[in-house]
């Protein structure tokens, strides 16, 4: 067990050293959470935007559900999708289980619906405004939902963070179908769990220092793009 | 100079294919929201030319007519017929302004392309809708930041890109400076010229003296009167329409 002074020591060091075992960890779980965002964004928004503009029988219970599944514990779906990715699983042909796909699948898998319940709100909102417009223009449902997601672009950018933060911070679901393999699936949260139950503190700290240097980097590059479109109104 | 053949598509062609729009038809339309009737036993016959003003105090019923005959609410009951067509039937052959313009995040231009790609018009006529509008050197800006004024002529700009032969102005002026309404109205004269039926509603008398062939003086949810303008503006018969011509408040 090492001290707080000196853990904190041994991580700026580690960091500044540019660590190629912690580089690798870094950039993996940004390839992970990134395009597990990038898939539950293609999920998600669509969804989002067809509840939003439709009006249907048991529109309130989707949206109940919809609203549910944003707490969605990351252990259980890291449970459901290994149920399926096991070798005695239904999908597991596939030779998924333990490698950097099974870990996007479960991350997407837990923030699409954040993603949609997030985007519907933002849409609906936007839609109230054009929707009387868009009925006397005589758009299709198709041309209405992608001229909605084309105009609330900068709001669904702090949804879609919304969803990378969720996924780059959470360690249930990565660890459970990734197992924390050593440069195949080492990610950041699970080497800061390994690492602390070890008593290896530095590499621990290294690590959450750089997450939440990332979490501010992302959310300030947001930040910054969404006050340039504040600026023509676009927001 | 601004080149009048590339506003429309071809009139004749699409009048070869489908049926008139005009006249239209409404008869006894009720319309009630909750338990209070907002229209009552509306019946108007509108011809196949001209601009028609309606004009009334505000809760009259002004905005919501224009709805009903544009199809964006349905009436309680009472028929609407454009040439013996529903409204919901001949929309896309209609557009409609509104009060407060719905402009869309995307540049002027942008706002164009919108509704010309939508429609599945000539691309090429976005330059010449924005001279006629006068907004062509603000094509690149953001349509948001555009002024009253501006925000209107690009909304009705938009609503000259679907070709209408119906055109629909909810207080296209209301608080505009003179040079703004000067400018509106001459793009709702040249539409007119051009054959498009114009509806304007409106709360500016002199406005509906400059624009009007016929119109319409709602009261209270009823039509008080629709007399030519010719009739209407010299004396209304109606006490309420002579009384709000004359400038004096009418509830």
């Amino acid at each position: 067990m090492q001290s707080i002074g000196d853990a904190l020591g041994l991580a700026v060091a580690l960091v500044l050293s540019g660590d190629p075992d912690l580089l690798e960890i870094v950039l993996l779980s940004l390839q992970v959470s990134l395009t597990a965002t990038v898939l539950a964004c293609m999920i998600g928004l669509p969804i989002g935007a067809l509840v939003a503009i439709g009006r249907f029988r048991g529109r309130n219970a989707v949206l109940i559900l919809m609203n549910a599944l944003m707490g969605l514990p990351p252990v259980v779906v890291g449970l459901l999708v290994y149920l399926h990715l096991s070798r005695s699983g239904p999908l597991g042909f596939l030779g998924l289980l333990y490698t950097p796909t099974a870990m996007i699948i479960a991350q997407t898998i837990l923030i699409a619906p954040i993603i949609a319940a997030l985007s519907r709100q933002v849409l609906e909102d936007l839609h109230t405004e054009y929707a009387d417009q868009f009925r006397s223009f005589c758009l299709t449902r198709l041309q209405t939902v992608q001229a909605l997601l084309w105009d609330a672009r900068y709001s669904l950018l702090t949804v879609g963070l919304a969803g990378f933060g969720r996924a780059v911070a959470e360690v249930g679901a990565v660890i459970i179908v990734g197992g924390n393999i050593d440069h195949l699936t080492r990610v950041m949260t699970t080497a800061i769990a390994l690492e602390t139950s070890k008593g290896e503190l530095g590499l621990a700290l290294a690590l959450g220092m750089i997450l939440l240097a990332i979490a501010l980097g992302v959310n300030a590059a947001v930040q910054s793009v969404r006050m340039t479109a504040a600026r023509q109104a676009y927001v | 100079m601004f080149d009048a053949s590339m506003m429309r598509t071809a009139p004749e062609s699409r009048a070869t294919q489908v049926s008139p729009i005009l006249p239209l038809t409404m008869r006894d339309v009720v319309l009630r929201f909750g338990g209070a009737t907002v229209l009552d036993g509306v019946s108007l016959d509108l011809g196949s030319r001209g601009c028609t003003v309606i004009m009334g105090p505000n809760g009259a019923g002004k905005s919501l007519l224009l709805k009903l005959m544009h199809g964006l609410i349905a009436p309680g009951s009472g028929d609407i017929l454009w040439g013996g067509a529903r409204p919901s039937e001949v929309m896309s052959r209609q557009a409609l302004v509104f009060q407060k313009p719905v402009l869309l995040r995307r540049s002027v231009a942008a706002n164009i392309d919108f509704v010309l790609k939508a429609r599945r018009k000539d691309r090429s006529r976005r330059t010449a809708l924005l001279e006629h509008v006068g907004l062509l050197h603000k094509a690149d800006q953001p349509a948001r930041l555009l002024s009253g004024g501006e925000a209107q002529r690009l909304a009705l700009a938009r609503a000259l890109a679907t070709d209408p032969e119906v055109l629909f102005l909810d207080e296209p002026t209301a608080s505009l400076d003179p040079a703004s309404v000067l400018a509106i109205e001459r793009i709702m004269s040249d539409a007119r010229q051009r054959g498009v039926r114009v509806v304007l509603v409106t709360h500016d008398v002199g406005q509906a003296r400059r624009m009007a062939d016929d119109v319409v003086f709602l009261h209270r949810g009823r039509i008080a009167e629709h007399s030519p303008a010719s009739d209407f503006f010299p004396e209304p018969r109606c006490a309420a329409a002579r009384d709000y011509v004359n400038g004096r408040i009418v509830v």
